[in-house]
């Protein structure tokens, strides 16, 4: 069974990042990028699916710039097997992103389709949705725990109050969400081993999308700035503030 | 312009965040319906027809739509799509998990966790962690929006709309419902609650949390946590506020022994009152805290308790 993952290259978790004084977007020159913490979990869970013996194959594939190779590279030093680079310098919205999966998903033929369930930059949370959508298969999003039995796939998800298990038909796209795993760093050899990995090239052009935007993006602005406030000296003090200035109890 | 919300509920009961979807839906400048999905769910129907400004309720009742499970939802809201210009969803984890297959099955692109509506075709989201806010103009001809119900009032009560039976789409047969572990809790919930006190790494213990919680039911207040403390076990994944948990927006939110990162702060900034408790006089907290209280939570947080207990609370 092939397990394919979708891997996304975006700013560093630890970056605060700026708006651009023109409004049109984020500032992102000489800001550290790292693969989207959602995708190594993605990485990880897939990996483990094939050191446990229940996946044969791991195949990593991200939609970016050149650079997203090296995204592709940290996927494959953490044990993914080979890369797919659908190379664009265009900002490529979820939906699109989901048509090309799709047709990642036909060339390649996996059983799986183990994402993760937001990118910490556009924050949407919506490309496995879409690609199960267009794919007419089962979702199982924001994935806490997965078992594989014969043809089905037993997702526990984390929803609003509390966890919801349910049981997928394969083939099935899969969201991982914060817990079902912590991602492993890549030893100095498997990242050397990595580099031998390979790594094929494409264009959205050679899979027939169209990636042109249908959001038009008017402006990128600072979010409302809270003013910082006092310090109290103690529990009584906070309380009389609480009650009496603020009067919110 | 004709929206339909599509309804955050229990089968017996209407939650919250329809109430404050059908506002956002409202903004839009047209009518108002909303699909209640559910098996025996003409309750949740009959509290949806009360809200103010809603036209009509649509109701579907099937097995297959008992838990909302995202393929068969799906496919019963695009067969209703046909004459709606936007289908509008709370952005809750229901929500997050159909909308965006309903949008792919329309061909539309989805926008996310909206906070504003600025006009029928325009809104303004939040992106990497709140840091910045965009605004889109969606060309697309149908809408599919799911909007932060922190953002939104609730719509009022005092409608009296009209409830229509409606068919439940075929079950595309991919997905089986098999158990649900929910917290049970007499506290508000936390995304609806006036106050809401949550706890970070520091508490160290799930057993600790104790502290936070007799301090929340003396204030009626919901609790909530930060991803280090879910992490370590020490409160459940529910309760987690944040870029990737819950977007939480009361009157009052009490911080204790969370040092303020940026993707807890996504989940909370927009509290009226913040209120830190942290030893630590550095921490990123106090830079938004209205009130900064340095000290060890471990004394603080009962002390904080006997106050209220004064004030008779
Ligand atoms: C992809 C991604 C998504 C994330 N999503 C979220 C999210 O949704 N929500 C979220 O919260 N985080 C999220 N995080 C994690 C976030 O980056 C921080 O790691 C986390 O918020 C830290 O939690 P904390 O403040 O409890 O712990 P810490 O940062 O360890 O802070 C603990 C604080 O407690 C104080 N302290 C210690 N002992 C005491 C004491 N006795 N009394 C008083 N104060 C004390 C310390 O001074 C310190 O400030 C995410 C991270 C990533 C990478």
């Amino acid at each position: 069974m092939k397990v394919l993952v979708p891997v996304k290259r975006v700013v560093d978790a630890n970056v605060k990042v700026r708006v651009k004084a023109d409004g049109t977007g984020v500032d992102l020159s000489n800001v550290k990028m790292a693969m989207n913490p959602f995708c190594e979990i993605a990485v990880e869970e897939a990996v483990r699916l094939k050191e446990a013996g229940t996946a044969s194959e791991v195949v990593v594939v991200s939609i970016g710039p050149q650079a997203a190779q090296e995204t592709l590279r940290t996927a494959l030093a953490m044990g993914a097997d080979r890369g797919i680079l659908v190379k664009t310098d265009a900002t490529v919205e979820p939906l699109a992103v989901a048509k090309i999966l799709k047709a990642v998903v036909a060339a390649e033929g996996p059983q799986i389709v183990l994402l993760g369930k937001q990118a910490i930059d556009d924050d949407a949370n919506q490309t496995g949705q879409m690609l199960a959508a267009l794919l007419g298969w089962s979702q199982g999003t924001f994935a806490f725990k997965l078992v594989k039995e014969g043809d089905t796939l037993t997702v526990t998800r984390e929803i609003d109050g509390g966890l919801q298990t349910v049981k997928l038909k394969l083939p099935a796209v899969i969201t991982t969400d914060l817990r079902i795993n912590t991602p492993r760093y890549a030893s100095l050899p498997n990242i050397m081993k990595a580099k031998k990995k390979p790594i094929d090239e494409k264009t959205p052009a050679d899979y027939g999308v169209d990636v042109a935007p249908r959001l038009a993006v008017l402006k990128v602005s600072e979010p409302a700035k809270r003013k910082g406030g006092v310090k109290v000296d103690s529990v009584a003090a906070l309380v009389d503030k609480l009650k009496n200035e603020a009067g919110v109890i | 312009m004709r929206a339909l919300v599509i309804a955050e509920h229990t089968n017996s009961a209407l939650k919250d965040a329809t109430a404050k979807a059908v506002s956002a839906a409202q903004k839009l400048g047209g009518e108002v319906d909303v699909l209640i999905a559910g098996e025996a769910a003409r309750p949740a129907a009959e509290e949806a027809a009360k809200l103010s400004g809603v036209a009509k309720v649509l109701l579907a009742e099937a097995p297959s739509l008992a838990r909302q499970l995202a393929e068969p939802m799906a496919a019963l809201v695009v067969s209703l799509a046909g004459p709606y210009d936007a289908l509008v969803a709370p952005a809750t984890t229901n929500g997050k998990n159909v909308m965006p297959r309903v949008a792919a099955l329309l061909d539309v692109m989805q926008i996310s966790d909206v906070v504003s509506v600025d006009g029928p075709d325009t809104f303004t989201r939040p992106i990497y962690a709140g840091n910045a806010m965009m605004q889109v103009r969606s060309g697309d001809a149908k809408k599919v929006l799911t909007v932060r119900t922190a953002s939104f009032q609730a719509a009022g009560a005092g409608g009296s709309a009209a409830i229509e039976s409606v068919p439940a789409a075929a079950d595309p047969g991919l997905s089986e419902f098999v158990s649900e572990q929910l917290a049970k809790s007499d506290r508000p919930e936390l995304t609806s609650a006036k106050i809401v006190i949550s706890g970070g790494r520091a508490m160290a213990s799930k057993e600790n949390f104790a502290i936070i919680e007799k301090v929340a039911d003396k204030l009626g207040a919901a609790v909530g946590a930060s991803r280090a403390a879910v992490d370590a076990g020490y409160a459940p994944n529910d309760w987690q506020v944040g870029q990737t948990g819950k977007v939480v927006a009361p009157e009052l939110y009490i911080a204790v022994g969370i040092s303020g990162a940026i993707q807890h702060l996504a989940g909370m900034k927009d509290s009226k009152v913040i209120v830190a408790i942290n030893k630590d006089e550095e921490a990123p907290i106090f830079q938004i805290a209205d009130y900064g209280l340095v000290a060890d939570l471990f004394q603080a947080v009962p002390e904080l308790e006997q106050e209220l207990a004064k004030l008779g609370k």
